[in-house]
């Protein structure tokens, strides 16, 4: 018998918005702030988790329809190219900089390119922790 | 920080500490799972929610309002009562027993007559 639990559902809808939305802060907030793409990784792929035990792991292949192995692939690549690019400006690799813009609506604004190196590690660290739950749950 | 709001901190705060000993009192002196579990999801959530509220008011006097504090505070008071509901959810379909002195359950009435209109179709 499948376990029908309207509260769990319901409670899932709106709390997976908070856990998202606060892991996009926390990955934001990384710069100058306790977080970063680690744990905002973590943070993103936990709320997907969180689908999975509530619905099932269909549910977020509906939601996600692509292979988590290429997101970690891409991640990789993306942070691998932030180190490259280094090059294309006569720097060693891995060097990073940052500087400020006026961005419409935001105002002045601190845009560095560790953020880039971020993104990667924040690719990386969803793929990885999806496809281990993947595998581990799908699993008869 | 001025007088009265360190005050309300130190009331809020207080009131939390208060209400989480006596979810751990509940916890240790209750007699069976679904009574601790009644403790532990709601002394332990206005608690918790309390002491959450004192540290808003707090850093509300150094660096304004704290969206994650909010944040926090409203994920505790949705997640906190799903997650007791569960635990108790699922303990009774384990067929974990009531305490003794229970009289009434009316979920076994309930999931009998479901069970037998399952058989007739």
């Amino acid at each position: 018998m499948r376990p029908n639990d309207v509260i769990l559902k319901t409670a899932t809808q709106l709390v997976t918005f908070i856990i998202i939305i606060f892991s996009i802060y926390v990955f934001l907030a990384g710069h100058h702030n306790p977080g970063g793409g680690f744990i905002g990784g973590l943070m993103t792929a936990a709320a997907f988790v969180l689908i999975g035990i509530a619905f099932d792991i269909k549910t977020i292949k509906r939601i996600l329809p692509f292979d988590f192995k290429i997101l970690t692939a891409t991640g990789l690549l993306i942070a691998v190219l932030t180190g490259i690019g280094s090059f294309v400006f006569d720097s060693p690799f891995l060097s990073h900089t940052y500087d400020y813009f006026y961005l419409p609506l935001l105002g002045k604004t601190e845009l560095a390119t560790a953020l880039l190196f971020d993104i990667g590690v924040y690719f990386v660290v969803i793929g990885v922790t999806l496809t281990i739950i993947y595998t581990i749950g799908e699993d008869n | 920080m001025t007088e009265i709001s360190s005050v309300v901190v130190a009331v809020f705060v207080l009131l939390g500490s208060f209400l989480s000993l006596v979810t751990t009192i509940g916890l240790l002196r209750l007699p069976d799972i679904y009574s601790r579990t009644h403790a532990a999801s709601k002394s332990a959530t206005l608690g918790v929610l309390f002491i959450l509220l004192g540290a808003l008011v707090f850093f509300y006097q150094e660096s304004g309002l704290d969206a994650r504090l909010i944040l926090g505070i409203l994920f505790v008071f949705i997640t906190s009562p799903v997650a007791g509901h569960l635990i108790s959810r699922a303990a009774y379909y384990t067929n974990v027993p009531l305490w003794g002195k229970s009289v009434r359950d009316d979920l076994k009435v309930v999931s009998k007559e479901k069970r037998s209109k399952s058989v007739q179709h």
